[in-house]
């Protein structure tokens, strides 16, 4: 694990939808190695954010990884620069299995004359995916037959495959068990070694013991931004979540659908 | 590393999955070889001592169109498009031939009978002329049909045209076809088409004994289509062709171009549609544009939908099973065979969305071991995970 680490950094970033504007010139760094948290009320921007940083949406503005510029690039050309993200939904292949699953994401290296052969045995970075995420003997079962965590896991198992350096992890937690949070988050911090996260979460408690750092996006403005303990005493950061000023600990979580 | 997202389930699993027997696979290709035996024992020498002369060319015929059916399979079950336009290149592959042995037919230097009937013409057309060679004509049969899926292709997957606009799309195509075919008459034959074929490569083909030929061939290169499209189903290409039709955006943030992907296999599906149409030929002595047109390319579909897209057999078994019917309810009851078709097919896309093969795959649920290899729908997958 010798790969550099790089950083995120965006620039007036605007995106719009037949003139609604749903991120409205954000600026933010997230510093290589880092685990920042993206939060912010329903439709406040932050899946759009990601959306356009991945090339789903287009955009204006910048969006460096490392030294190179992501935006006007095309989906599958960015995630080729070590970009990769999870969705707000899974969306692993379920008719597959968790090593098939995972071999895809391996693959998008692959020639043709390796992708018309048949897999033999599980490729090493695949193993070692199974074996970080915990799936390794779940490795021939459907995964549309996993529990809701697990699968959450496998997506994550697919950016570690993937060779991503930039997570984007959309609500990687929601519905998910006290145990499997924890978990998850341990996770998060093994990956962030090597590998510059960014999630975005409702879930406060979650957000306390593993975030690094934090952004509150607003309507598509960036609300405040700092540590924890800054952003939590940010009075603005209290009102956009209940419309008085309270204790931002409880407020957030009941924003969860 | 060490393993830190871990369940009570997964800790307590004494067998990770590599240290599982070797065995699965091999298995597999025996039973698949087997299988294959089998077919070739049923085509090659069960039928042929069983059927009448008639009986057998009907069934070269069938086999056609389950050429094209392995297609739709390969193109519709395993990657979610819905080709709803295959009479376009069973048409180019059987017009390409055709043409190739109507000019046989004539002899060198003479214009096929059709044009000395209709035509004011003096020579024969410019674009005829290249089919007189074999070497031109035969590879044709399978590259021009590719080549039009290709710049379709092409065309409709970078686009992101998806679902029914892309189904309308191909219907569109076979519709503009037949149009082209039918006003073309001095040079196409029209709505009549090309008929009265009578030789194929010097060999009469009024003689039984080569049309037993022809189905021989056509049985053989049905075995071959099966071989290969099983071969993709199971490499690492047809695991992604699976996830593009389940999930065609995250497959291109997994950071491949999903349009590729579905590509290839539509070219390939127009490929053994034009070699289905080529070989058709000279079993049935015609082709015309009521042959390749909207009706037809929807039967198509029709029989794979009812034997089971996804499976690599259940299309060949849904495609022959339909055409059989056709030829022996619409003799006995004319006109009540398209309502019968239409029903059969809404019937299982509304309850039987995996065709008759999962309905096997049904009754046999929990016996998987003993399920044949081609009615499972993920076949590896399945079989390890028992
Ligand atoms: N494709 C689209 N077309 C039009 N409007 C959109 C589109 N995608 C998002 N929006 C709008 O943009 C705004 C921001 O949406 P976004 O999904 O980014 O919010 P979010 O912060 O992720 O919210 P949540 O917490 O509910 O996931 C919303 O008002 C949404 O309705
Ligand atoms: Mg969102």
């Amino acid at each position: 694990m010798t790969e550099q680490l790089h950083g995120l950094y965006v620039r007036d970033l605007r995106v719009s939808f037949d003139g609604f504007t749903a991120v409205d010139g954000v600026s933010l760094d997230v510093a290589p190695g880092d685990i920042r948290f993206l939060i912010g009320p329903n439709g406040a921007g932050k899946t759009t954010l990601v959306d356009a940083v991945t090339g789903l949406v287009k955009a204006t503005g910048s969006v460096r990884f490392g030294d190179r510029e992501l935006l006007g690039r095309p989906v599958h050309r960015i995630s080729r620069l070590g970009v990769g993200r999870t969705f707000q939904t899974s969306t692993v292949f379920e008719e597959l299995t968790v090593l098939q699953n995972l071999d895809i994401a391996a693959g998008a290296r692959r020639g043709w004359a390796t992708l018309l052969r048949r897999r033999h045995g599980v490729p090493d970075e695949v193993a070692e995916a199974l074996e970080v995420i915990g799936l390794a003997s779940r490795a021939d079962q459907l995964a549309g037959t996993l529990a809701h965590g697990q699968k959450q896991w496998l997506e994550i198992g697919m950016l570690l495959v993937q060779d991503a350096r930039l997570l984007l992890l959309d609500e990687p937690v929601a519905g998910m068990s006290h145990e499997e949070r924890d978990a998850t988050g341990q996770l998060l911090e093994q990956v962030s070694r090597d590998r510059t996260v960014v999630v975005i979460e409702h879930d406060m408690d979650f957000l306390r013991r593993f975030a690094r750092t934090v952004t509150v996006l607003h309507a598509g403005k960036v609300l405040s931004e700092g540590t924890v303990a800054q952003v939590q005493a940010d009075p603005r950061v209290q009102e956009v979540y209940l419309g008085h000023p309270v204790d931002a600990g409880t407020a957030p979580t009941a924003t969860e659908a | 590393m060490t393993t830190v997202a871990r369940d009570p389930v997964t800790a307590a699993d004494p067998t990770p999955p590599a240290a599982k027997p070797a065995a699965g696979p091999s298995r597999h290709r025996f039973r698949a070889v087997a299988g294959f035996a089998f077919g070739a024992a049923l085509l090659f020498a069960v039928a042929p001592l069983l059927l009448s002369d008639f009986r057998l060319s009907l069934l070269a015929k069938y086999l056609c169109v389950a050429m094209v059916a392995i297609g739709i399979g390969l193109a519709w079950g395993r990657g979610g498009m819905l080709a709803l336009g295959q009479g376009v290149f069973f048409g180019l592959g059987g017009y390409a031939m055709a043409m190739h042995l109507k000019l046989a037919d004539a002899g060198p230097g003479n214009m096929p009978d059709f044009m000395l009937l209709y035509g004011q013409l003096d020579e024969l057309p410019l674009w005829w002329r290249p089919f007189a060679s074999p070497w031109f004509a035969l590879p044709a049969t399978v590259l021009l049909p590719m080549a039009v899926a290709f710049v379709l292709g092409s065309l409709v997957f970078r686009r992101r045209v998806r679902g029914a606009y892309f189904a309308i799309l191909s219907q569109a195509l076979a519709a503009a076809m037949v149009i082209l075919l039918i006003g073309q008459q001095g040079t196409t034959g029209g709505t009549n088409g090309l008929t009265d074929i009578q030789g194929f490569f010097g060999y009469d083909l009024d003689d039984p004994v080569n049309q037993r030929m022809v189905y021989f061939i056509i049985a053989g290169t049905l075995l071959a289509l099966l071989a290969l499209t099983r071969h993709l189903m199971q490499s690492r290409y047809g695991e992604l062709l699976v996830a593009v039709r389940d999930g065609e955006e995250r497959v291109r943030f997994l950071g491949y171009d999903p349009a590729t992907v579905k590509l290839v296999a539509y070219v390939v599906a127009a490929g053994m549609a034009g070699l289905a149409g080529a070989l058709f030929v000279p079993a049935v002595g015609i082709i015309s544009p009521a042959m390749i047109g909207i009706v037809p390319s929807i039967e198509f579909v029709i029989g794979v939908a009812i034997g089971g897209r996804a499976t690599l057999l259940g299309p060949v078994l849904g495609a022959v099973a339909v055409a059989w019917a056709r030829t022996a309810l619409s003799e006995r009851f004319p006109g009540t065979w398209t309502y019968l078709q239409g029903l059969l097919f809404v019937v299982v896309v509304a309850f039987l969305p995996g065709g008759l093969a999962s309905l096997v795959g049904l009754l046999r649920r929990g016996d998987g071991e003993r399920r044949p290899g081609w009615l499972r729908r993920s076949r590896r997958t399945e079989a390890e995970a028992s």
